[in-house]
């Protein structure tokens, strides 16, 4: 596998003698740390997962997101360690509290409670042409989610996507509605690599796309 | 707002950067189709003087705005009755857990011991008396004891909170069950929201997952097996009963959520339903088919 360079601020690791991707901040769901850095673990992150198979992300360091879908914050603490303003939507009260928790100690890390399906609850505060739009949210229309919020992300900038099979139909074949997903997505987004995540995450599909 | 201001929309807008309480409602109330470059109209507005200034201004008011609405969420009364119905089995759980623990240990130490929570009761009431040195077999009787009678009172507060929660579902299914049902579907809204036929399997996800998967037929009943409706009925009509008695708990919880009205003829509705569907079965033999779900 060709590696494409880690943006800037992630790096592999030694943990317990393991090779592992890490960033430096103040730990959050219980990572082993060692020193500044801890650890990323990609079976409990989409976007880790995502580096962890080298995938051309285009990440740099440094970027403006958007991430949907932050839950308790345990992926979008390591993306505000290496990138720059991030703005972290997440839907659910309960998960939020723990968001508010990673937060805390990420000057650069926005907070919102908002729906990453009504953007216009949240563009009044999320700035114009971020660099990256990160989305993993778990509901039904994932790439209706990823259309709505096309609106934020910059011409040239990158939209990493994990699409949850089972959140669009449990009885459904995974590689149908993957399929559905892309094909829907292409209506507003060229869309650069596919790939399943299986070994890290099961039915789930990471795609990198470009606004069209 | 005015149109031609240029950072009309953005949260900012008409607010002092001093006033954290008026930002964070802004934040939390505003809406506008399509953002701007808001940090660069922050400064030009002279909202803050520099970027870094405008980044540290929001960060304290979306830190602030989202910590309000996270606990206004968290506080609200059906998420109140979530906990407390989940605190009343975790606590009923781990009693019984204990009480087999104990009763395995007295019973090394006490040739007449006992089973359960009663007997636990007994040991820290000192109604047996055991030795010294078996200090700690009483001790956690107590313990047991009292990890039940926490139970007991958390089921008391469920009792009187899902009537005022949600009358007409606590009315209809009892308020347990009621609680139970707004805990599985994550709150009284997200109840409201769900097809009847989903609120008839709540609690049988795994049945129903392994039927979607085509691997086993459809559940007929989840928690709602419980209520004397579905219970009480001829297992070869139990799958009508629990569709009734589902149908009629979606719309109570739907009038508790969007308008809080009572309407007692919910009951009479179900009642006669179910006298319906038993009819059906009237002079069968009553099978005593266990609990399928």
């Amino acid at each position: 596998m060709s590696e494409p360079a880690l943006p800037d601020g992630v790096e592999r690791r030694s943990f317990d003698g393991t090779e592992r991707l890490a960033t430096r901040g103040e730990a959050v769901y219980g990572e082993p740390t060692d020193g500044d850095w801890r650890a990323w673990n990609p079976r409990r992150s989409k976007l880790g997962a995502m580096l962890e198979l080298g995938m051309e992300t285009g990440l740099a360091g440094g970027e403006t997101v958007l991430y949907l879908g932050a839950a308790s914050g345990t992926t979008v603490s390591h993306v505000a360690d290496f990138a720059g303003p991030t703005y972290a939507v997440e839907f659910a009260a309960r998960p939020a509290r723990d968001l508010l928790e990673a937060a805390d100690s990420r000057p650069r890390l926005f907070p919102l409670l908002a729906d990453a399906r009504k953007p216009e609850t949240y563009a009044h505060v999320v700035e114009s042409d971020v660099d990256v739009v990160v989305q993993d949210v778990a509901t039904r229309g994932q790439a209706r989610v990823a259309l709505e919020n096309r609106r934020f992300l910059a011409d040239d900038g990158r939209l990493l996507l994990a699409v949850k099979a089972r959140s669009e139909n449990v009885a459904r074949d995974p590689a149908a509605v993957f399929e559905d997903v892309r094909h829907e997505l292409a209506d507003g987004y060229d869309l650069l690599e596919c790939r399943r995540l299986d070994g890290y995450h099961v039915d789930h599909e990471a795609i990198v796309a470009r606004p069209r | 707002m005015s149109d031609d201001a240029p950072i009309a929309g953005g949260w900012f807008a008409g607010v002092d950067p001093d006033d954290l309480e008026a930002g964070a409602s802004a934040i939390r109330e505003g809406e506008r189709s399509h953002p701007r470059d808001w940090p660069a109209l922050a400064v030009e507005s002279g909202f803050a003087d520099d970027e870094r200034e405008y980044y540290d201004l929001l960060k304290e008011t979306t830190a602030r705005a989202t910590k309000a609405a996270v606990s206004e969420a968290e506080r609200a009364d059906d998420r109140q009755l979530v906990h407390a119905v989940r605190a009343m089995d975790d606590c009923e759980r781990t009693a019984n857990e204990l009480a087999e623990r104990l009763a395995e240990w007295a019973g090394t130490v006490d040739s007449e011991a006992g089973t359960g929570i009663e007997y636990a009761r007994s040991l820290s009431s000192g109604g047996r008396s055991l030795e010294a040195d078996d200090r700690r077999i009483v001790s956690l009787a107590e313990r047991t004891a009292s990890l039940a009678d926490e139970a007991d009172e958390l089921r008391e507060f469920v009792e009187r909170r899902t009537p005022t929660v949600a009358p007409n579902l606590a009315a209809l299914a009892g308020p347990v069950l009621g609680a139970r049902l707004i805990s599985l579907a994550g709150g009284l809204e997200n109840l409201a929201k769900k097809p009847s036929g989903t609120i008839q399997v709540l609690g049988a996800e795994d049945a129903l997952f392994a039927h979607l998967r085509g691997h086993a037929p459809s559940p007929k009943h989840g928690i709602i097996y419980v209520h004397d409706a579905v219970r009480g009925t001829h297992p070869d009509e139990r799958g009508s009963a629990a569709r009734a008695l589902a149908g009629k708990l979606a719309i109570a919880a739907r009038i508790d959520h969007y308008s809080g009205d009572l309407k007692p003829e919910l009951e009479d509705e179900l009642d006669g339903r179910i006298r319906t569907i038993r009819a059906r079965t009237d002079g069968k033999p009553d099978a005593d088919g266990g609990s399928d779900e």
